[in-house]
């Protein structure tokens, strides 16, 4: 008996191990093909570099990471108000029955493909932008509306579960003291949910700034910094789809550097996420 | 308990749905790219298979052919996928195809492969058929596609601003306009890039101040091909080299072809096929 509980533990402690040794193994490879060209041509060059030409030899990705915030706070502008809307309104106000409809609903909309959201972007936002607002229609305005919906599961059912959590006495007592509903989500719940909401914020934000396939079909992908959100933008996921197909050498390895930055990026944004999240434990 | 039943139907009704509006766009998505996958559980040992794999601008013409091919010959299939001239360069050197397509010159470093030129394209210059610019010199169109002219109104066109639609960095089609119209310039990196022929015509069909380039056999009616320097862009100006915007179409392999890949390559180079890539808007070798 004893036997079988220690052959077991160590069969679970090897799957667990498993998982952070994929992890390492991606790191490494990311950090191994994509660190050489960023030495070559310089770390400050490669970030700071406002200009993309690899069949000249030329590497700089800030147009890319530009885009890549651009976007992302465009989603974020388009997706909070939303989600953080929807949350309180099932959390607080939704009667039973249309909660019932909603959650699922909002929740449904994460198991869309990211190429369906593309593609009616393609068909719809673009020709919408470009008729209604003017220039090429593919920017960094239809890349936001269509990331800011694809973030909105992810903000809602946070948000959700972080006003829901907030004990029933904060709710009781300020209703007891004549607050109206409005007051009491403003005053009391939105403040002591806050940690939640600024984590569902943060693995928003992660999830926008990772998505690829939709934003290469909306976003335009020209190699510039945009001076308006009716500008095409290329993000760091697009640049490395788009290319890595034809890419070799040199290019290739920028490729895997860009990686490489946005893995950083992306990294920074979850330990934010994490440490933000402790917060709200030790509240 | 109730509510949870309702709750639970309300969500698998919208699963299911969402599932068919899925279905549906997934369809004409892959319909849209192209790439006919191997039949299901096709690959029996004695069934013969080859990947020709490269060029986005070949593959269409190759589905084609492999269609008819495999018609003609039981029990063979031929599974034809894209990924651009380099990578099929790459796939035929490695073997991990066994012809790889190509729509450039082979580069010296890719001078070890067989080449096969099966027929040339010319690269048309297309704007939406609605713009009233018929005709333009290759250097108006060199200056436009780098930034230089950014008005219509500079080559007689309406005073709107230019809409400039170019292709990723490695396509064979790219490749092909940086050598035949740039000329070393850049193409301005404001342009808007999008990842095949099919996404450049798209944009340029439903955006009235765009301009773009795409292979001359994919163009259609709604889109127009603008004459360079007073010459149509057409299979016959192509033929008599009076078109200068033109490229070679080329299957690649290691080794020298032979078993299913000769028969293919041969297959393609025969009259009837060539006749099937003429009617299709390209210009054959034969």
């Amino acid at each position: 008996m004893r036997f079988k509980e220690k052959v077991i533990e160590k069969l679970l402690l090897v799957t667990a191990l498993s998982a952070i040794g994929v992890l390492a193994l991606i790191i490494i490879f990311i950090f191994k093909e994509g660190s050489p060209i960023m030495v070559k041509v310089g770390i400050p060059h490669f970030i700071l570099g406002e200009k993309w030409s690899p069949s000249k030899g030329i590497f700089g990705i800030l147009p890319m990471i530009v885009g890549s915030i651009w976007v992302t706070v465009g989603a974020l502008v388009v997706g909070l108000p939303l989600g953080l809307g929807c949350a309180i309104f099932l959390a607080e106000m939704a009667p039973a029955r249309a909660g019932m409809v909603l959650k699922p609903a909002v929740e449904l909309l994460a198991g869309i493909p990211s190429v369906v959201y593309g593609f009616i972007g393609l068909v719809v936002l673009v020709p919408f932008i470009r008729n209604v607002l003017g220039g090429p229609g593919f920017s960094v305005l239809a890349s936001a509306i269509v990331l800011g919906i694809m973030i909105l599961p992810t903000i809602t059912s946070i948000s959700f579960d972080a006003l829901k959590a907030v004990p029933k006495a904060y709710r009781d007592g300020m209703l007891a003291l004549g607050a109206t509903r409005w007051q009491t989500i403003r005053m009391v719940l939105l403040p002591a949910a806050k940690p939640g909401i600024v984590a569902a914020v943060i693995l928003g934000m992660g999830r926008a700034i990772g998505e690829t396939m939709a934003v290469i079909m909306v976003a335009g992908n020209a190699t510039i910094i945009p001076t308006s959100i009716l500008a095409p933008v290329r993000t760091l996921t697009s640049n490395i789809a788009l290319e890595m197909g034809y890419a070799a050498g040199d290019h290739r390895q920028a490729l895997f550097a860009t990686g490489v930055i946005l893995f950083v990026i992306i990294a920074i944004l979850n330990l934010l996420a994490r440490w933000v999240a402790a917060g709200r434990v030790s509240e | 308990m109730r509510g949870a039943f309702l709750s639970i139907s309300i969500y698998i009704s919208l699963v299911i749905a969402a599932a068919g509006l899925f279905s549906g766009c997934l369809r004409l998505t892959r319909h849209a790219a192209g790439p006919e996958e191997a039949p299901a559980g096709g690959a029996t040992p004695s069934h013969e298979t080859l990947t020709i794999a490269g060029s986005t601008s070949v593959q269409p013409f190759a589905e084609l052919l492999a269609e008819s091919f495999m018609k003609i010959h039981g029990g063979v299939s031929i599974n034809v996928q894209g990924g651009g001239s380099s990578a099929g360069a790459r796939a035929a050197m490695t073997g991990v195809a066994g012809i790889g397509a190509m729509s450039r010159e082979l580069a010296p470093e890719e001078k070890s492969l067989h080449e096969i030129m099966i027929a040339r394209d010319g690269i048309a210059i297309i704007v939406h058929p609605d713009n009233p610019v018929d005709d333009l010199t290759l250097d108006q169109v060199r200056r436009i596609f780098s930034g230089e002219i950014k008005r219509w109104s500079e080559v007689g066109g309406p005073d709107k601003p230019i809409h400039v639609v170019s292709r990723e960095e490695g396509s064979g089609t790219r490749g092909s306009f940086d050598e035949m119209v740039m000329h070393g310039r850049e193409v301005t990196p404001a342009a808007v890039v999008q990842d095949s022929n099919g996404a450049v015509r798209e944009t340029v069909a439903g955006d009235k101040s765009a301009i773009g380039y795409i292979s001359l056999g994919l163009v259609d009616k709604r889109v127009k091909g603008l004459k360079i320097d007073g010459v149509e862009p057409s299979v016959e100006n192509v033929r008599l080299g009076r078109y200068s915007i033109a490229r070679p179409f080329l299957f690649v392999t290691r080794d020298a072809p032979q078993g299913l890949a000769k028969e293919f390559i041969d297959f393609v180079l025969s009259p009837d096929s060539q006749a099937v890539l003429l009617r299709e808007g390209l210009v054959p070798v034969k």
